[in-house]
């Protein structure tokens, strides 16, 4: 792997790694870390940096839902024309376009069990396009980018001479 | 009253206390604190290896296994070290599983050593090898290596410290404290001034898959150096399976055979479940070795760079997970630093004189650590450093 490759390896593990850390580690110099940034960041490369939340955690209400979604590829412009028709709406947290069984992901967040139904009975299934939906509720969240959601216990660990 | 002391034998009453313990007991009092100090990895042991113990208990294998361990491991291990080292060594008769690296130090000098034989341990290292040898009433000849040489042993170093007693050398190389590595030409030059004499080499050889940039080199690959050499390794630093006490013994059959007697009266046999891990470890844990050891090289890299920013001087250690970084121009001893940088920013570091001559004037920083911790360390050095006459 080349250090470029390494550096979003790097930042895709943990974003808040100062530009000092990801140098080191990716065998650069810092301003190669602060240049190859800005350029993956101008090139779409990186989209973003965000934190992995558990709000179970918090007061917050927050549900998950994942729809297996049914639709009819359009001529000419096969799934894009309706995928972006389901990305542009802010409830929607993921969207892939899927072989098998059927042809949409999509992974939304709400407050309540009602928000995302609404969302679905009102706004995604009336989709010209959407032929049919599937929803499943999250009910626990594990582990999550490589993050596990559990609090690990920690082993007692005492004097060892090495 | 029973006068414990009289009851106790000279020899361990000899051995002095550690001299790092009081570093722990101080950093477990203290809240926020950063350990740099212990040499342990902070992975866990990658699940794959876990499972495969979990699931030898599963099965009920919760017997003793055989002395010398497990055939299949044995099997493993040969096939290991041919893959990683291209040593020869036959499952049956030339490796004996013991429990971690530190039996297979005692073991090896309990059955050399006779009364007043001399072990040559080049210094700074691992503080264990000199008590053992004396339990066993022989002589440890410390040797010290310097700083300028990157903490090698030199050939005229150890041709100064053999003598008509000297029964054998401890290789503990990469090193800890220091991080120093023994390349193959620095092997070589060893190993011409041990041939035609019968010194026996025990080579540590427990962070061999731990080095930078370069391949670990083994004594026992140098021309004539294998009949004289007992390789000792393990499982703990390669595969993050410290707890699981897993190590083992290579070298020439006769000496394996009065190891693996020994063994068997003083422990029947290595933890059997550690075994099955330790199976799956040496199968399918190529990948984890690497991966571990691209997480280490990175945060090597970032802790020496900080050192030398920070105005220490800090040669670059190509193995282990260790930094040895100079404190001299700090004024202060190691253990004057160790302390006062204890006390003043709670970071642990350990004084290098707690590893023998050549060891005063350095300190230990592991960087098995976090990103997180390695940098806020070295952020409380500066602050540490700057309260200092010598650097403010």
């Amino acid at each position: 792997m080349n250090n470029e490759l390494r550096l979003l390896q790097l930042l895709e593990e943990n974003c808040t790694y100062t530009a000092g850390q990801l140098a080191a580690m990716a065998e650069l110099t810092e301003e190669d870390v602060k240049a190859a940034i800005a350029k993956n960041e101008a090139d779409k490369v990186i989209l973003g940096y965000k934190a992995i939340v558990d709000w179970e955690r918090t007061e917050r209400e927050a549900v998950t839902a994942l729809i297996e979604v049914r639709v009819t590829p359009q001529r000419g412009e096969g799934f894009d024309r309706v995928a972006k028709r389901i990305y542009q709406y802010d409830e929607v947290e993921s969207l892939y376009l899927m072989s098998g069984a059927y042809d949409l992901t999509v992974i939304i967040s709400g407050r309540t069990l009602k928000e995302v139904a609404r969302f679905v009975g009102e706004k995604l299934a009336p989709i010209e396009d959407v032929t049919g939906t599937a929803t499943h509720f999250i009910l626990k969240k594990y582990k999550e980018k490589h993050l596990i959601f559990e609090k690990q216990e920690k082993q007692e660990e005492g004097f060892v001479l090495e | 009253m029973i006068d414990y002391n009289s009851i106790l034998c000279k020899r361990i009453q000899n051995v002095p206390p550690s001299g790092i313990r009081k570093y722990f007991d101080l950093l477990n009092e203290m809240e926020d604190a950063i350990s740099l100090g212990v040499g342990e990895p902070d992975f866990p042991t990658p699940w794959h290896i876990r499972d495969a113990g979990i699931y030898s208990l599963e099965k009920g294998f919760t017997k003793y296994t055989p002395n010398a361990g497990l055939s299949d491991l044995r099997r493993s291990i040969a096939q290991y070290m041919k893959r990683r080292f291209d040593l020869d060594y036959q499952p049956i008769g030339q490796i004996l599983v013991t429990v971690g690296g530190s039996e297979g130090l005692d073991l090896a000098f309990r059955c050399i050593l006779e009364a007043g034989d001399e072990v040559i341990i080049p210094t700074p290292s691992f503080v264990c090898y000199g008590p053992l040898v004396s339990m066993c009433h022989g002589v440890p000849v410390l040797v010290e290596t310097k700083a300028e040489n990157e903490f090698r042993l030199t050939a005229e170093e150890l041709r100064a410290a053999i003598t008509p007693r000297t029964k054998a050398l401890v290789l503990p190389f990469p090193n800890n404290p220091t991080g120093g590595i023994m390349g193959r030409a620095d092997l070589e030059a060893l190993a011409e001034v041990l041939r035609g004499t019968d010194i026996m080499v025990i080579s540590d050889e427990i962070y061999a898959e731990l080095t930078y940039g370069q391949h670990h080199a083994s004594m026992a690959n140098i021309p004539d150096m294998y009949e004289r050499t007992i390789v000792i390794n393990g499982f703990s630093k390669a595969y993050s399976m410290t707890g699981w006490r897993m190590g083992y013994l290579c070298g020439p059959k006769p000496v394996i055979a009065a190891m693996t007697k020994l063994h068997q009266y003083g422990i029947m046999s290595a933890p059997t479940t550690s075994q099955y891990a330790a199976i799956e470890a040496m199968t399918n844990g190529d990948e984890d070795i690497e991966k571990m050891k691209a997480e280490y090289n990175g945060r090597r890299r970032f802790l020496v760079e900080g050192f030398r920013k920070l105005g220490l001087e800090c040669f670059e250690p190509l193995g282990a997970f260790y930094t040895f970084p100079c404190i001299k121009s700090t004024g202060l001893t190691s253990e004057e630093f160790c302390d006062r940088f204890l006390e003043a920013e709670r970071v642990a570091v350990i004084p290098g004189s707690a590893f023998g001559p050549g060891g005063e004037g350095f300190v230990r920083a592991c960087y098995a650590a976090s990103m997180r911790d390695l940098d806020e360390a070295l952020k409380r050095l500066g602050r540490f450093l700057k309260t200092l006459p010598s650097f403010s």
